[in-house]
């Protein structure tokens, strides 16, 4: 029998959602690991068993969680995050340097093809990896070694590495996004890392096409077609056909550009999904109406899939990674709000329904698809 | 024995219920011995008590004892007496910070 396993990291726990192949009746769990800040769940796609968490707490630090039994049972691995070396500084809000201070764990990534090996992105941003299991961690060091590091600076959220996207195709080439610093890539398995922002243009930086700089919120890419990325910026809806080498917008018709999320249709590499916010100071849905939009054209051409979704006085916001797609055959979308709603569409969002609702503020979406 | 009590949170996150008890042998019976035992029975603990780098308190955790704050004690300063013999607990406690 085939189903889906939603993911979901809170404020205040994690759940985890479980439905059969139709997608209509859901099973709530949890939540786990109550009270503490999960920034991100997410399944190994080499072991659907094999489940990694990032469990944060303000008192209390960070913990990575695994499951080997699909989350019925958690044990915490280790939690030391040391930055390789001296770590230097990057600048502060007001410009002085300030020097690296790990915070916590925004997203983990297992490797697609081996349970064990699995990669973290930090606040402050660095990124590191596992080979274990998560029983021992290192930093792949020739991120913050790349040069720009000294010039890298907070979001408003922190300086965060939040995205990592591995290369289906290409096993030694991985991306990664931080904000403020932007997106760059490797080719040789980490050793070594160049920023890949030409292209994009941010008017809130002295220099709006500095190498280095951007606020880029979210990446993504199909895996058939690996060289073709799209990014939500701060603002702007972005699209590169080279792997980041430049990028051009696809903003088209959007009613707003700024946003976190942005996914790709699991079966149509151009399909992508991004959920517009009314701007940087007021991060809620424009006139109080959740609308995911659409594009069949990998950008420029959106249309808004609203059936089933709130469409007056609704004003929460989507973060970065509370979006995912399931690979059934008719692919399912989901996402969750900072109101605690996750909402899934099972026709690759023409039609939303209401999974969940009153969890508290939702971080992170991941799907596993099961079979 | 000293007797630890330890907050909700890390209750659950160690699997203990209740108070802990720490041997501390011939070890002399501070702060820093303390800690360092009760991390060594319950390795999950690392890093949520001390910074795992500096060792430092966290932030926002404080230990009291005989309805004194001693956080601010230095970590190789003898614990008060009264925690040593086992009358008083030694408790770690969540600062009142955030929702």
């Amino acid at each position: 029998m085939t189903g889906v396993r939603l993911l979901v990291g809170t404020r205040k726990g994690a759940f985890i959602l479980t439905s059969d192949g139709k997608r209509q009746d859901w099973d709530v769990s949890g939540p786990h690991f109550a009270g503490w800040e999960i920034y991100h769940v997410k399944g190994s796609p080499a072991d659907p068993n094999r489940i990694y968490a990032s469990q944060s707490s303000g008192w209390f630090g960070q913990q990575i969680q695994r499951s080997s039994d699909g989350g019925k049972t958690w044990e915490a691995v280790d939690n030391t995050f040391a930055y390789d070396g001296v770590p230097g500084t990057h600048q502060w809000y007001d410009g002085t340097p300030h020097p690296w201070e790990f915070k916590r764990v925004w997203h983990i990534e297992p490797s697609l093809t081996d349970p064990d090996i699995v990669y973290a992105g930090v606040e402050d941003a660095a990124l590191f990896q596992s080979k274990d299991g998560g029983k021992s961690w290192a930093e792949l060091s020739g991120l913050r070694g790349h040069g720009s590091g000294p010039k890298w600076q907070p979001g408003a959220g922190g300086m965060c590495l939040h995205t990592i996207l591995l290369d289906p195709k290409d096993p030694k080439r991985m991306f990664i996004a931080i904000s403020a610093a932007g997106a760059f890539r490797t080719d040789d398995g980490g050793a070594t890392w160049r920023p890949i922002n030409q292209g994009l243009k941010s008017q809130y930086i002295p220099d709006p096409t500095a190498e280095v700089g951007h606020c880029v919120h979210r990446l993504a890419l199909h895996p058939s077609r690996p060289d073709v990325l799209y990014m939500q910026k701060h603002w702007d809806v972005m699209r590169s056909n080279d792997a980041g080498n430049s990028w051009h917008e696809v903003s088209g018709n959007l009613p707003t550009d700024f946003g976190f999320v942005i996914d790709v249709h699991a079966h149509e590499p151009e399909t992508i999904y991004v959920v517009p916010i009314k701007s940087d100071a007021e991060h809620f849905p424009l006139d109080g109406q959740l609308r995911v939009w659409r594009s069949r054209t990998g950008g420029n051409d959106w249309e808004p899939l609203t059936k089933g979704l709130p469409q007056s006085n609704c004003y929460v916001n989507v973060l970065r990674d509370a979006m995912a797609v399931d690979t059934l055959d008719s692919c399912g979308v989901y996402f969750g709000t900072t109101g605690g709603q996750v909402y899934g569409s099972a026709d690759a969002g023409d039609s939303w329904t209401t999974i969940v609702r009153d969890l508290p503020a939702v971080l992170s979406v991941e799907v596993q698809t099961l079979s | 024995m000293i007797r630890v009590v330890l907050p909700s949170h890390l209750r659950k996150h160690a699997n203990i219920n209740g108070e802990v008890t720490v041997d501390l042998g011939e070890t002399a019976a501070t702060q820093r011995a303390l800690l360092d035992a009760l991390e060594s029975s319950y390795p999950v603990l690392r890093g949520t008590i001390r910074d795992h780098g500096t060792q430092k308190r966290r932030a926002f955790l404080r230990f009291f004892a005989c309805q004194r704050d001693i956080s601010h004690e230095p970590p190789d300063a003898p614990l008060p007496a009264e925690v040593i013999s086992g009358a008083q607990p030694f408790l770690i406690v969540g600062a009142i910070a955030g929702g």
